[in-house]
C-alpha cells in the first residue's frame, strides 16, 4: 500500500454499486478513470450522488459491490482503520465550509495532518514544520495569518487555510467538495488559481465538485455524474 | 502528545460549556459525598453517645429500656436497683470501676442524674472524648449541681445559680423539692450527647432532696420501704433474694416491688390490688414456702399497669404507706461506700467498666442470671446497634435520597457531557476527513469527558470539605450534630468511581457515533 507505482491511475472505479439501504442504489457507475495530475470538474444535479462518491473516494464509505481503487489500492480489501490511515497519508480533503478546528490557530490547523500521520511528516524531508507551513501558506497567500485565531478569518481565508491543510505533506489526491460555493465570484477564481498552482507544484490530482459551471473551463476534464451514474438516472425517472 | 493537547485546547475554547458541565458534575458529587458525610455523622454521633463503658445495668427488663433511660434519658427505667447490689457488683473481681445512676427527677425539663464523681472521669463519648469542665468542678456535696452545656446555655445558669429539682420529668408535678435547694458548682463542656441536656448531682443530693418529705417520693420510695422491711433478712441471710424474705417476714407485711411491668418471674404485687392486711406475700412463679398463702396476679385484675411515672406512683405509694405503717421501727442499714446512704438506696442503673473487655460478657451473663436481684446488663455498643436498627429509618431515608441524587446527578452530568460532545460532530467530521482513526477520535472525546468528570469530582469533594469547614460549627450549634472532617470513606470513593466511570463511558457514545456516521454528516453546512 505504501509503494505506489507511478503508472497507476489516481482513481479507478469499476462496476461500483453503493446503497445506504440495501436495494436502493444511490450510485451505480460502471467505469470511471482519473489519471494522475488531472484536474477534474465533477458536477451534476442535486441527488446525483456527488457527496456519496466523494465519501467513497475518501474511503469513509464502503462500496456495496464493485471496486474503488485510489492510487492502485482497492478500498474494498482494506479495513476501515487501514482506509483511515490511507486517507491520512495520501488524501487532502476540503469541505464546502467550516473546514477548520475552531480552537486551533491557523498554523496548528494546517499542521494537523502532519501531526496525525508520520509518513506525511516524512514526505517533508528535511524541511522543518514551520518552513513547510510557511511554504504552503505563502503559495496560498495566507502567510501573514499563521498565528491568527480562526474566528478572525474571512470565509475566503478560511478556505485557503483548508486548502493549505489538504496540500501539506504533498498528498497525491485532493478532494474538494464545493469549496468555492461560500465565496463571491471574484474570490472564486482567485482561490482556484491558487489551488491549481499548489496542486501542480505538488503534482497532486484534483477532484473538484461544484455547481458553478462558470468554473468548468479552468479544469482539464469535466465529469457529469448524472451521465455516468445509472442509479441517478433511474431514480430521477421514479 | 497531540491528543491531550487537542483535548485541553478544545476544553479551554469552550469555557462556558466546560465550566457548566464541571459545575453540574461537581454539584452532584457534592450532593452525594455530602449526604454520605451527614449520614455517617448522624450514625457516628449516635453510636458515639456512650463509649468506654462495658455494661449498663438496670433492673430486670427490656435492654432497650435500660439503654434509653440510662443513656438518653428517654422513658422510665425498668425499676430500681439497690445501692447494696451496686456495691456488691462493684466489688466483683472482674469489675474495674462502676458508676451509679439515680434518675427520676428533673429541673425545668432537664433530667437530673444522681451519680458519683467517678462518672466525670469514666464516661467517654465519640472517639475518646472525655467530660470536661468549662467552669467549676464535679459535684461533691449534697447541694452541688453540675449542668450540661445545653442546660447552661438555655437556662443561662452560671456557677452559683440555684436549682430546684422536681419529681418526674415535667414541672406539673406536685412534689418539688424546694426544701433542698441546689447550687451550680460546675458547667460541662459540650459533648453532643444527652449529657449536654442533663443535670448531675450526687447520690447524697438525691437522698437529701427526698428526705423529710411528707409524701415519700416516687420510683424510689416503694422499693425503699419494701426493702427496709426486708433488710433484716437480707442482712442475716445474704444468699436469699431480698424480695423473698425467707420464712418469717413480719406478719402482715406485703412485699411490694416497684416497676410497673416486670418481666415474668419477677416477684410483685399487682398495683391496685391493695392486698388486705395479713396477706403475707405474693410470689408468682417462685416456689413459696409451704403453707404460705398464695395470691396469683391477675386474680384481681390491675386497674393501672402502664409503665409511667404516675402509674407507678399512686398505687405503689399507697402500698408503701400501708407497708410502712406496720413496720416503722425497722432500722435501715448504712452503706459502706456511701455512709450517708442506706444500703437500699434506690438506684435506677449503673455503668460498669471491666478490667478486661472479654470479661464483660462473663459479667453480663452473671448479672442476667443473678438470683439475688434480677438485673439486666446491656453492652452499650450492641444495644445501640439494635436501637439504630429500629430507629435507623432516617438513615434509610438518607440512603434513598442519596440514590436519587446519584441518578439525578449522573443524568444531568451525562446530558451535559453528551450535548457538548454532540455539538462537535462537525469537528469530528473534520478529524475524520484528515484521516483520524477511531482511536484518535475516541481517545480525544473520552479524554475530554474524563477530564471534565475528574475536575467535577475534585471540585465537588473540595466543595464538601469547604462546606464542612465552614458549616461544622453552625451545624453543631444549631442541630447538635457533629460532622467530623474525615477522609473519604469507601462509599464516597465508590460514588466518585461511579461518577468517573459514567463520565468516561459517556464519552464513548458520541465518539463511536462520530466515527460511524459518514463524513457526509459533517460535510454539508446543514449538519
Amino acid at each position: 500500500m505504501t509503494a505506489m507505482p507511478a503508472g497507476t491511475p489516481a482513481v479507478e472505479l469499476s462496476q461500483l454499486r453503493f446503497a445506504y439501504r440495501s436495494g436502493r442504489d444511490v450510485l451505480a457507475i460502471d467505469h470511471l478513470l482519473i489519471d494522475r495530475g488531472e484536474t477534474v470538474f465533477l458536477h451534476g444535479p442535486s441527488g446525483s450522488g456527488k457527496t456519496t462518491l466523494l465519501g467513497l473516494l475518501a474511503g469513509v464509505l464502503q462500496a456495496s459491490s464493485g471496486a474503488v481503487k485510489v492510487l492502485g489500492s482497492d478500498f474494498s480489501t482494506l479495513s476501515s482503520g487501514a482506509r483511515d490511515a490511507f486517507r491520512a497519508r495520501h488524501l487532502g480533503y476540503v469541505f464546502q465550509m467550516f473546514n477548520l478546528i475552531p480552537y486551533l490557530p491557523v498554523r496548528e490547523n494546517i499542521l494537523l495532518p502532519i501531526r496525525l500521520d508520520g509518513h506525511r511528516r516524512a514526505r517533508l524531508g528535511t524541511m522543518s514544520l514551520d518552513a513547510a507551513v510557511a511554504d504552503i501558506a505563502g503559495q496560498l497567500d495566507i502567510g501573514d495569518l499563521l498565528d491568527a485565531p480562526i474566528g478572525e478569518l474571512s470565509v475566503g481565508q478560511q478556505q485557503r487555510v483548508a486548502a493549505a491543510r489538504a496540500l501539506i505533506g504533498a498528498p497525491e489526491v485532493i478532494i474538494a467538495d464545493e469549496p468555492t460555493s461560500a465565496l463571491d465570484t471574484d474570490r472564486r477564481e482567485q482561490f482556484l488559481q491558487l489551488l491549481f498552482a499548489s496542486c501542480r507544484h505538488a503534482g497532486a490530482t484534483l477532484i473538484f465538485v461544484s455547481h458553478d459551471h462558470t468554473l468548468m473551463p479552468l479544469f482539464s476534464r469535466t465529469v457529469e455524474l448524472g451521465e455516468i451514474n445509472r442509479a441517478a438516472v433511474r431514480s430521477s425517472r421514479d | 502528545m497531540l491528543i491531550p493537547r487537542l483535548a485541553l485546547r478544545s476544553l479551554r475554547s469552550r469555557v462556558l460549556t466546560t465550566s457548566l458541565t464541571v459545575a453540574s458534575i461537581a454539584l452532584s458529587v457534592t450532593l452525594l459525598v455530602g449526604i454520605e458525610h451527614v449520614r455517617a455523622g448522624v450514625r457516628e454521633s449516635f453510636a458515639g453517645t456512650i463509649r468506654g463503658v462495658d455494661l449498663i445495668v438496670g433492673a430486670r427488663g427490656g435492654t432497650l429500656q435500660v439503654l434509653l433511660s440510662t443513656v438518653f434519658g428517654i422513658g422510665s427505667p425498668n425499676g430500681a436497683v439497690k445501692l447494696e447490689t451496686f456495691e456488691r457488683w462493684k466489688a466483683h473481681p472482674a469489675v474495674k470501676w462502676a458508676v451509679p445512676f439515680a434518675l427520676g427527677d428533673s429541673h425545668r425539663g432537664y433530667r437530673v442524674v444522681g451519680t458519683t464523681e467517678e462518672f466525670y472521669t469514666r464516661y467517654r463519648f465519640r472517639q475518646d472524648g472525655t467530660i470536661t469542665f468549662v467552669q467549676g468542678r464535679a459535684a461533691a456535696s449534697d447541694s452541688d449541681v453540675v449542668i450540661g452545656s445545653e442546660v447552661a446555655e438555655r437556662l443561662k445558669y452560671t456557677i452559683g445559680s440555684p436549682v430546684v429539682v422536681v419529681h418526674g420529668l415535667r414541672d406539673i408535678g406536685t412534689s418539688s423539692h424546694e426544701a433542698h435547694p441546689f447550687h451550680v458548682v460546675g458547667i460541662l463542656g459540650r459533648t453532643f450527647t444527652p449529657i449536654d441536656r442533663s443535670i448531675f448531682v450526687t447520690l447524697e443530693g438525691i437522698e437529701a432532696m427526698h428526705e423529710g418529705e411528707e409524701s415519700p417520693a416516687v420510683a424510689k420510695t416503694p422499693a425503699k420501704t419494701a426493702e427496709k422491711v426486708a433488710t433484716p433478712d437480707t442482712k442475716t441471710k445474704p444468699d436469699v433474694p431480698a424480695a423473698m424474705p425467707g420464712a418469717s417476714p413480719p406478719p402482715g407485711t406485703p412485699i411490694v416491688m416497684p416497676g410497673a411491668s416486670p418481666p415474668p418471674g419477677t416477684p410483685m404485687v399487682m398495683p391496685g390490688a391493695s392486698p388486705p392486711p395479713g396477706t403475707p406475700m405474693v410470689m408468682p412463679g417462685a416456689s413459696p414456702p409451704p403453707g404460705t398463702p398464695m395470691v396469683m396476679p391477675g386474680a384481681e385484675p390491675p386497674t393501672v399497669a402502664t409503665p409511667t411515672a404516675t402509674a407507678r406512683r399512686t398505687p405503689s405509694s399507697t402500698a408503701a404507706r400501708q407497708a410502712a405503717a406496720p413496720a416503722p421501727a425497722a432500722e435501715p442499714a448504712r452503706s459502706v461506700m456511701f455512709p450517708m446512704l442506706e444500703t437500699d438506696f434506690p438506684l435506677t442503673s449503673f455503668l460498669i467498666g471491666t478490667k478486661n473487655r472479654f470479661e464483660a460478657l462473663m459479667v453480663q451473663r452473671e448479672m442476667n442470671t443473678d438470683l439475688v436481684e434480677p438485673l439486666t446488663a446491656v453492652i452499650p455498643g450492641v444495644a445501640l446497634g439494635e436501637l439504630w436498627q429500629n430507629i435507623g429509618s432516617a438513615e434509610v431515608g438518607l440512603r434513598v435520597v442519596a440514590i436519587f441524587a446519584v441518578a439525578i446527578g449522573l443524568t444531568g452530568m451525562l446530558v451535559a457531557l453528551y450535548s457538548s460532545l454532540e455539538a462537535r460532530r462537525r469537528e469530528m467530521a473534520i478529524f475524520r476527513a484528515i484521516g483520524a482513526g477511531p482511536r484518535t477520535i475516541v481517545s480525544l472525546l473520552v479524554l475530554e469527558s474524563g477530564l471534565l468528570s475528574l475536575l467535577g469530582c475534585v471540585i465537588g469533594v473540595a466543595l464538601v470539605y469547604a462546606m464542612l469547614i465552614l458549616g461544622q460549627q453552625p451545624i453543631e450549634q444549631r442541630f447538635g450534630l457533629h460532622l467530623a472532617i474525615r477522609p473519604l470513606g469507601s462509599t464516597e470513593w465508590m460514588y466518585i468511581g461511579v461518577v468517573l466511570a459514567a463520565g468516561i463511558l459517556i464519552g464513548f457514545v458520541p465518539a463511536l457515533k462520530a466515527y460511524r456516521t459518514s463524513l457526509v454528516d459533517g460535510l454539508s453546512p446543514r449538519a
